[in-house]
């Protein structure tokens, strides 16, 4: 067992690879395109960013004269702010547990022993984006209300787990897309037969093998389902739960910079969790191997 | 019974048979292999035994036990894919124990276990490594270790050198076979690679069409193929038509030229029998102990280092014998007529299949 041939290093170890003498119309070419890209990357930087910037400005002149944060401190001191944000933080981690336990292992199923399923997998799971929200809550009303077989709506517990479903149905296009693509990323089926043999029942297999794989594709499809929870106006609205989305209206109708200010907050949130999906990426090792 | 005994096993899938009535006993320690070609259903059969699939038919004991009903988490056997399957998120030592945790082994018992394994493949120092950090030939040893960490009662090698390269896979089939003799684990091993079969079994199963056409020990396989197939399949052979002239003296006239074949003929006079015959078994020019000279046309020469390949027409049957390179004899030239020695026993005499 000694004297292997196959140590790491001769694999790090690459020849140089040999490069054509670059001709005289090359060098032209090549820094035409780099600066085309980066006037393109401009523009679209400005596009974008220009309208935050102005309503970031906006926000900041609730005090006549000069800049201050009058506007924020106004929004996060509101005890109707806090009860809403609180609400809909909680709802969207209901959310987000909901939808993981229905999709991980949906997704893995079809990946495993249905193959066949999976166009019509994502088809359902598209639904939601072509089915406008009020149409499935009032669907919901209708299947739910108070004189139909299961009266959900007729408690607030009853109404909050509706809402949850919601919620998980809305969700369920970016939930299943971001786990169908972490799954995509591994050999999910020889794992799960190299698991099996090894002993592993499918909760061992779920929770140890699968599910650490694409956490980071998880927390992806978690983040962006707490973003849509956080903003969604219809369904709370219609279900009458104090969400933060129908405050955000509703502060819209009735504040001048409040608003602004709210969007900011919503938007420093979004971003903040896409640092978070980043930063989970780097915490785990082995994902590195994908870099 | 056997330790592991393979009964009339079928599988189809819709209405593709891909495994038929095949049946095979192992004992305990051999080393099997399932050599042939892409779609033969060795890989099924594989599976069968590992229980990642359902027989259509037939049974699976090992040991004494039926496992043909269990799931594969319950059978106690270990499997090395192809494609490593090491989990990512683990690292080499958390990969090979794996099995012992999830058979709730005590920690210490289950990590001096990992430690042993990793000694026995040669890698006691990269425990602390993922998957993705070990190269192809040592991912593969980290597998085998850890499908042989739970002490498994059947040893399942599914291709497992085939994503390596040439002068690694040399090297790791050594080393497989050195483990397997040293824990004496009764082992299956899948290849569509002849010298990979030959060179590490006690015994070789080759498979085409979901049969097993011959089963026997490796020099049986090459000497003493059974069909057609075999004969073609492992190794190079010539195949020639020859006409049956006395079936009870084992004559037999081969373009033209009455061959002594030297054994009884299970064949009526006048009936056309298929003969092969090695390259290794034809001289080029007349030798002592080779009696039966065939004349031939010298069609192509290959060279090929240490040995040149030369066909040469007999006939209508293309002969290839091999030659051993000598710097002062130079090969005949492409048209020349020469003749060829051949020793009547080492013609082979194959069944119809």
């Amino acid at each position: 067992m000694t004297d292997r041939p196959d140590t790491l290093e001769p694999e790090l170890v690459s020849p140089a690879p040999t490069v054509p003498a670059p001709t005289a119309v090359a060098p032209r070419r090549r820094r035409v395109g780099p600066a085309l890209s980066w006037v393109f990357f401009g523009l679209g930087m400005v596009y974008f960013a220009l309208p935050l910037i102005g309503m970031f400005e906006f926000s900041l002149r609730k005090r006549r004269g000069t800049y201050s944060f009058d506007a924020y401190t106004s929004v996060l001191s509101d005890p109707q702010f806090q009860a809403t944000f609180s609400y809909s933080v909680v709802m969207s981690l209901v959310t987000i547990v909901l939808g993981m336990a229905l999709v991980l292992p949906a997704a893995l199923w079809v990946r495993i022993r249905l193959p066949a399923m999976r166009p019509v997998v994502e088809f359902i799971t598209l639904l939601p984006l072509v089915i406008p929200v009020i149409v499935i809550a009032f669907g919901y009303l209708r299947m739910f209300n108070t004189s139909s077989f299961l009266p959900m709506t007729g408690t607030a517990t009853g109404t909050n787990i509706l809402l949850a479903f919601g919620y998980a149905t809305l969700a369920l296009p970016y939930m299943y897309r971001a786990i169908d693509n972490g799954l995509r990323t591994l050999d999910v089926q020889t794992l799960t037969e190299a698991a099996q043999i090894l002993g592993a029942g499918w909760f061992t297999i779920l929770f140890r093998i699968m599910l650490p794989n694409v956490f980071t594709a998880i927390l992806s499809g978690a983040f962006l389902t707490f973003s849509i929870v956080l903003g969604e106006y219809v369904f709370a609205a219609l279900l009458d739960r104090p969400a933060f989305g129908p405050y955000m209206i509703w502060t819209g109708g009735n504040r001048a910079y409040e608003p602004a200010a709210l969007a900011v907050i919503a938007f420093s949130i979004t971003w903040g969790c896409m640092g978070l999906i980043q930063l989970a990426g780097r915490l785990f090792p082995h994902t590195r191997a994908s870099r | 019974m056997a330790y592991l005994a393979i009964t009339h096993l079928e599988k189809s899938f819709g209405p593709t048979r891909v495994v038929k009535d095949f049946s095979l006993d192992v004992d305990k320690g051999e080393f099997i292999s399932l050599l042939g070609p892409s779609g033969c259903g060795k890989t099924t059969v594989l599976r069968l035994v590992a229980g990642f699939e359902t027989p259509s038919a037939g049974s699976i004991h090992i040991d004494g036990q039926d496992v043909t009903a269990l799931h594969p988490n319950q059978r106690n056997i270990g499997m090395v894919f192809q494609s490593y399957a090491l989990f990512p998120n683990l690292t080499v030592a958390q990969n090979v124990g794996f099995g012992l945790k999830v058979a709730g082994m005590a920690r210490g018992e289950a990590a001096a276990r990992v430690d042993e394994m990793l000694r026995l493949i040669g890698l006691p120092e990269l425990g602390a490594r993922y998957p993705f950090q070990l190269s192809g030939g040592q991912q593969q040893r980290v597998a085998l270790a850890r499908a042989l960490a739970p002490r498994p009662r059947v040893l399942l090698l599914d291709e497992p050198l085939s994503a390596l390269d040439a002068k690694i896979r040399v090297s790791l089939r050594q080393e497989i076979r050195q483990i397997q003799q040293q824990l004496g684990i009764t082992t299956i091993f899948v290849t569509h690679d002849q010298e990979e079969a030959l060179s590490m079994s006690d015994r070789v199963v080759v498979m085409n069409g979901g049969i097993a056409e011959q089963v026997g020990v490796p020099f049986d396989i090459y000497n003493r193929p059974a069909t057609r197939f075999v004969a073609g399949f492992v190794g190079t052979h010539t195949a020639f038509d020859a006409q049956v002239t006395d079936a009870a003296a084992g004559e037999v006239t081969l373009g033209g030229t009455r061959v002594h074949l030297g054994q009884r003929l299970a064949a009526a006079q006048g009936e056309i029998i298929h003969l092969a015959l090695r390259p290794e078994a034809a001289h080029l020019g007349r030798a002592e102990g080779r009696e039966t000279v065939l004349s031939g046309q010298i069609a192509q020469v290959n060279f090929m280092g240490s040995i040149i390949r030369v066909t040469a027409m007999v006939g209508e049957a293309a002969l290839t014998l091999d030659m051993f390179n000598r710097p002062d004899t130079p090969p005949p030239p492409v048209g020349s007529t020469v003749d060829i020695s051949v020793a009547a026993r080492d013609f082979i005499v194959l069944n119809a299949g």
